[in-house]
């Protein structure tokens, strides 16, 4: 038995002293995230709330800001969700169902998946012109809410497929080993075992990627979304708005007025954002709790 | 005793590594044989190709024959799908799917086709008690595969694969990840099991094979050392070899 001795009490109080100041600095830097959140919030609230009325959703676009809404830009955002998200759930999916299921491990799968996460990093602006030039001229889809929605569509498929993708390798492979055993095809096994296991993952990727499609402006800047609008879009190849854009539109006038309509239109997005987030938690616990 | 499996000088290659050399058996039906053999000898790779599922490991090479009731299961006329289902498996570890006991039953009849749920209740009846589950389970099997313990589990992966009407059931080192109680109890349940099935297990544990097994082949380094009776081969081995591993001087 070696005696206790006071120098290594004297070491591990050193230790311990290292490992609260290292404690206190990664809570400093966690802070000062939720911190410039606060700010924004109380900064955005304090000047948007007098215009949170409903005749901010029931009001088209105004010179006047007293009876200035953005209902043709919530509208318009919504339309274009609508069509974003099974047109990019379909392919997004199928792209990383191919690439991480289908597809041999050589060069030619490399050089895919090295090209979609360069995607994933690619600049919004650089889409926009992509839009422009395939769907808006090629398509001649003119500056249509297809249009947007296509070209948001190709923003978010690599964010969507990286997601997937990370989801179906998390799906663990004793279960695909386990179908593939009893005689199942590759089909079978992806869409009763594999898909089952990794949709939380996928879910959470998608709405994750849709809160990205509904804040980006600069592709619809790109592609001509129009920033007065006084209708709502009836066919898929009306003009649109939508609410980064009417954002913008509002800041860039020289009246306060409109600055705090801003304001207004930035907490509109912000609770989109905050149910698109909340749908993402709950819908990943009720198919967890599913198991 | 008739034979079911039959292999003639097969060779299999994971890309360079020769996992295999000139490996010739023949398999008795209706009888428990164990492949024994240190890691990386060769003996989970041979129980893979009996169900194909090196196919799934890109850059597996194979030549010779591997012949299942005298049909060369490479050739063009078997579908690896009908072969799977005709030679089931159980794996290492339990790997139930995160679903019901009765949907991960019934997930291989529904792969092949079959919808009516009585005629599903009644396979799911059937395997379950084949695999001496059904009077632990029967109260709950709407709870997830997941609430069981991990003998059971492995039991019902057994069920599981007895639910498609194998010929064949072969078994992975089905007991390694398991207690000696849980182990004990799939061992009895093999010996059930023989009467019907085929078996063919892998197991690093040269009593369970010497416990349960007619047959054992000793595997080293890709080749067949030895393959005799049971008995034989751990009372009186005919080759140094396998002397020396059943002794334990290495393994």
């Amino acid at each position: 038995m070696k005696e206790w001795k006071q120098d290594d009490r004297k070491r591990v109080a050193n230790r311990r002293r290292m490992d609260t100041t290292l404690k206190l600095l990664f809570l400093a830097a966690t802070s000062i995230g939720i911190l410039a959140l606060m700010v924004l919030i109380i900064d955005i609230v304090m000047d948007g709330l007098g215009h949170f009325t409903p005749d901010l959703f029931t009001n088209y676009p105004s010179r006047r800001p007293s009876s200035a809404g953005m209902k043709s830009a919530i509208v318009g955002s919504i339309y274009m969700l609508l069509i974003i998200l099974p047109v990019s759930f379909v392919f997004g999916v199928g792209a990383a169902i191919y690439l991480e299921e289908y597809a041999k491990k050589n060069r030619l799968t490399r050089i895919f998946q090295l090209n979609i996460s360069t995607l994933a990093g690619v600049p919004s602006i650089v889409y926009g012109i992509l839009g422009l030039t395939l769907f808006v001229r090629w398509f001649m889809l003119e500056r249509s809410l297809i249009s947007g929605a296509f070209t948001m569509t190709l923003l978010v498929l690599p964010i969507i497929i990286v997601a997937a993708q990370e989801a179906l390798k998390a799906v663990p492979k004793a279960r695909r080993d386990a179908s593939f055993a009893l005689g199942a095809t590759k089909w079978q096994t992806v869409s009763r075992s594999v898909l089952p296991s990794a949709l939380p993952g996928i879910l959470t990727g998608v709405i994750l990627a849709m809160s990205r499609a509904i804040g980006e402006t600069a592709p619809l800047v790109m592609i001509g979304a129009l920033t007065y609008v006084a209708f709502l879009p009836e066919k898929l190849t009306d003009q649109f708005t939508v609410i980064p854009i009417q954002i913008y539109n509002w800041i860039s006038r020289p009246q306060t007025e409109f600055h705090e309509l801003a304001a207004a239109g930035i907490m509109v997005l912000l609770i989109m954002l905050i149910i698109m987030n909340i749908t993402a938690v709950l819908l990943r616990n009720k198919f967890q709790k599913n198991i | 005793m008739n034979t079911i499996i039959e292999i003639d000088k097969l060779n299999l290659f994971y890309s360079d590594f020769h996992a295999l050399r000139n490996v010739s058996l023949e398999i008795p039906e209706k009888a428990i044989t164990a492949f024994i053999g240190p890691s990386g000898c060769g003996k989970s790779t041979l129980l893979r190709t009996f169900n194909r599922m090196n196919d799934m490991i890109q850059g597996t090479r194979i030549e010779g024959v591997c012949a299942i009731g005298g049909t060369d299961i490479y050739s063009d006329e078997v579908d690896v799908e009908t072969l799977r289902k005709r030679v089931g498996m159980v794996f290492q570890q339990p790997n139930p799917f995160p679903k019901s006991i009765y949907d991960n039953i019934a997930y291989g009849p529904r792969l092949h086709g079959i919808k009516d749920r009585k005629k599903l209740d009644e396979i799911v009846e059937t395997s379950l008690r084949s695999a001496a589950l059904w009077e632990e389970v029967k109260d709950h099997l709407k709870r997830s595969a997941f609430s069981i313990s991990g003998g059971q589990q492995q039991r019902l992966c057994i069920a599981r694969a007895l639910a498609v009407e194998p010929d064949i059931l072969l078994m992975d080192e089905a007991t390694s990840a398991l207690d000696p109680i849980s182990t004990l109890k799939i061992e009895e349940l093999a010996q059930e099991l023989k009467d019907r099935y085929t078996i063919v297990m892998v197991t690093h544990n040269m009593h369970q094979a010497a416990r349960v097994s007619q047959q054992t082949v000793f595997f080293l380094n890709g080749e067949v050392v030895e393959y005799s009776d049971t008995e034989q081969l751990f009372s009186n081995p005919n080759d140094q070899r396998t002397e020396d591993y059943i002794s334990g001087r290495f393994g």
